[in-house]
């Protein structure tokens, strides 16, 4: 029997009548949810370092992924076609949006390149209005991961659930590669690290600026589409997620990608434990993170020293 | 509170009803207007409602049923022509009372329509009591007190005190024997104050309240898996939740597939299943819920406003739409009932006070706090359609508690 309903204005809560399976299991919802904080604010942070341009509307790529595992999977029946052909679609339209907009604005400060990615959010949130409407849709899982496991004896967890951590993961090892052992790593890393030098050495800094963008915008379309299944797909879900990426990198310091998956497990884990131990404090928990590291470290805990 | 007693009842309030509405209609018809030039004028009516934002949809419905039913009417007002002025509320409250001011100080409309979001109601307030001579009508917005300590006499609402919508659960829940309760909303003033008249309606009908635990989630979060993780744990008889829209559709799926609805069944206020069925899909199958209104009631006035209301937008009528169009009712029975006289406040408000409405929802009065008195109906999901069980309370009224109208 748990206490009567009058713990609201107490700090923490310690559930006496709660299992060490009730803590095994928030830590495994919050390494999953911060699976898929990583691969959005991955993005996120390579933008930022690679090509100095804080982009907003990051949060637009995944909404955008979203809404097209929502339409393409209603018209082929199949989650993975969709992801097949929505991921090129997305990775497009991030090319297209650097080459027609971003571009215009590498020597700009970031106040403006702020105001431009701004308006690209109001832009891609009226074109899905536009195109489908204000309604909430449900994207169907595929029938061979749509069971449960049974954790204990009312509870159990969705197969789905743990398919997005591995999808996360196998994510995470290819940047990995990609980053550190091929050669348009190679560049993205010189680029991030030193600009001008990388110029100097005749590496085409505005193919390699389009690519990270595009790579960037996939990043967070290809995290929309998979989590659509278990998020809805509605108006303003870019935004909600926008706001955690952000956090997290200002948490880790920019341009690191390992520091990113440090960071979104770090909001993830605080994310899930604070709701259930300190529900009142839960939607303030995710910036008191954020703002006792940027009183301990400014430039953020994976940050170098501040340019 | 028969679970069987619906139809017969209702049926009768309704026929009640739809005499007075021709009565009055065919009054209207015959009241000579009471100034012939200023007949011309158009009535001009603000509507401020959510068109960008999660709650688009909910302003969309909302303005397509108003002016569907008054354009069924003839497009007139009390013998004079409409002029509807949209402004986007973007169910933001720090924007709430320079909007409301735009449209009460700058547009001078004589009715303005909305909001969806109880916070901007709220701050609405203090502009319309400045503004006696206009008329608020909320479509939506179901903060307690709007119609409890802050109600005023030119503040009317036609859709649900939030207490209203979640009282007659609490009963039902006792009523099935369930002992141990988590509730779960988001930690914000409608979650609140339907948490607390789930318990206030436990407790009343006999159930020991101390039996029910509140959970919260911070708003507009949907990360679920945390709490339900807890409330697996717990393991209580039942449970029941808030939540509307995408947070809805998410939660819904999110419950089904780590708890077994059989073991441990769910309740909510009847927006969890609210033009969100499809989108849920089998997860939403069983749950109950309770509301003012369901798309499968059979009165012919439902049947009528879905089938136009379908054939005018391309969109599935819901709730919200069902309040858009009572709110055109209430404003045309208003305004016949004065001839069009926009002058005439306490006229019209006397009108609208004594009125009976009969639309999708059945036949509602208006308390004297300027709520509706309306059938709380209980419903649970088949198919994806939400089917009525019986009533969960008849002609409910909200207690009103502060209003000293």
């Amino acid at each position: 029997m748990p206490p009567p309903a009058k713990k609201r204005g107490r700090l923490f809560i310690w559930h006496k009548h709660m299992e060490l399976s009730f803590y095994l299991i928030q830590a495994l919802n919050g390494v999953q949810y911060g699976f898929l904080l990583f691969l959005v604010a991955s993005g996120l942070t390579l933008v930022f370092g690679v090509m100095g341009i804080i982009n907003l509307a990051h949060g637009s790529f995944y909404m955008i992924g979203a809404y097209l595992a929502y339409w393409l999977s209603a018209m082929t029946g199949n989650l993975f076609i969709a992801v097949l052909l929505g991921l090129p679609l997305s990775i497009a339209i991030g090319f297209a949006v650097e080459r027609f907009c971003i571009s215009f604005l590498y020597a700009r400060d970031h106040l403006e390149q702020v105001l431009l990615t701004y308006g690209l959010i109001l832009i891609f949130n009226e074109g899905q209005r536009i195109l489908w409407g204000n309604d909430v849709y449900g994207v169907a899982i595929p029938n061979w991961l749509s069971g449960s496991i049974t954790l204990t004896d009312t509870q159990s967890y969705p197969v789905y659930r743990l398919f997005i951590s591995f999808a996360c993961i196998a994510v995470a090892v290819g940047l990995y590669f990609l980053i550190h052992k091929t050669r348009l790593g190679m560049t993205i890393r010189a680029g991030a690290s030193n600009r001008e030098m990388a110029q100097a050495l005749g590496i085409d800094i505005n193919n390699l600026f389009a690519a990270v963008f595009a790579l960037g915008a996939g990043l967070a379309a290809f995290s929309g589409m998979i989590a659509a299944p278990v998020e809805a797909v509605y108006p303003g879900i870019g935004e909600n997620i926008l706001v955690v990426s952000l956090v997290i990198v200002v948490i880790v310091g920019i341009g690191s990608i390992r520091g990113a998956f440090a960071g979104a497990m770090m909001i993830g884990l605080a994310d899930a434990f604070g709701k259930t131990l300190a529900p009142d404090y839960a939607s303030f928990i995710v910036y008191g993170v954020m703002a006792a590291v940027l009183v301990w470290r400014p430039q953020g805990i994976f940050g170098g020293s501040p340019q | 509170m028969g679970k069987s007693g619906n139809s017969d009842t209702s049926r009768r309030r309704f026929i009640a009803g739809a005499a007075a509405t021709t009565g009055l209609a065919a009054a209207a018809t015959a009241l000579p207007t009471r100034f012939a030039i200023g007949a011309k004028a158009p009535i001009k009516v603000g509507i401020m409602l959510p068109f960008t934002g999660t709650y688009a949809k909910l302003g969309e419905n909302i303005t397509d049923a108003m002016m569907m039913r008054i354009a069924a009417a003839g497009d007139m007002l009390g013998g004079r022509p409409v002029e509807y002025i949209k402004l986007d509320s973007e169910a933001a409250p720090p924007k709430a009372v320079d909007n409301a001011t735009k449209l009460v100080k700058g547009r001078n409309v004589d009715f303005v329509v909305g909001p969806v979001h109880s916070g901007v109601a709220m701050a609405m307030t203090k502009v319309m009591k400045k503004a006696p001579k206009t008329i608020m009508v909320v479509p939506n917005a179901g903060a307690n007190q709007l119609t409890r300590e802050a109600c005023a006499p030119n503040i009317f609402r036609t859709s649900f005190s939030n207490w209203q919508t979640s009282y007659p659960i609490g009963g039902e829940l006792h009523r099935r024997g369930h002992k141990k309760i988590v509730t779960l909303t988001w930690n914000y003033a409608a979650g609140k104050q339907m948490a607390e008249a789930v318990s206030e309606g436990f407790a009343n009908a006999g159930g020991d309240p101390s039996g029910i635990e509140n959970l919260w989630i911070d708003f507009p979060s949907v990360s679920f898996q945390p709490l339900l993780t807890k409330i697996a744990a717990i393991k209580p008889d039942a449970v029941w939740v808030f939540f509307s829209g995408g947070g809805a559709v998410k939660f819904v799926k999110d419950y089904a597939a780590a708890i077994d609805k059989k073991q441990i069944p769910l309740y909510g206020t009847g927006f969890l299943t609210e033009g969100t069925t499809k989108a849920q899909g089998e997860a939403a199958e069983g749950i109950i819920t309770t509301m003012h209104w369901a798309d499968t009631l059979e009165f012919p006035t439902n049947k009528t406003f879905m089938a136009d209301f379908e054939t005018a937008t391309g969109r599935q009528a819901d709730v919200f739409g069902v309040q858009g169009y009572d709110t055109g009712s209430l404003l045309l029975l208003a305004m016949a009932a004065v001839g069009g006289d926009t002058g005439a406040t306490s006229d019209i408000i006397k009108s609208m006070e004594n009125t009976i409405v009969v639309g999708p929802r059945g036949g509602w009065t208006m308390s004297a706090n300027h709520n509706p008195i309306q059938d709380i109906y209980l419903r649970r999901v088949e198919n994806g359609r939400n089917v009525i069980l019986g009533l969960a309370h008849a002609q409910l009224e909200d207690p009103g508690t502060g209003c000293t109208l």
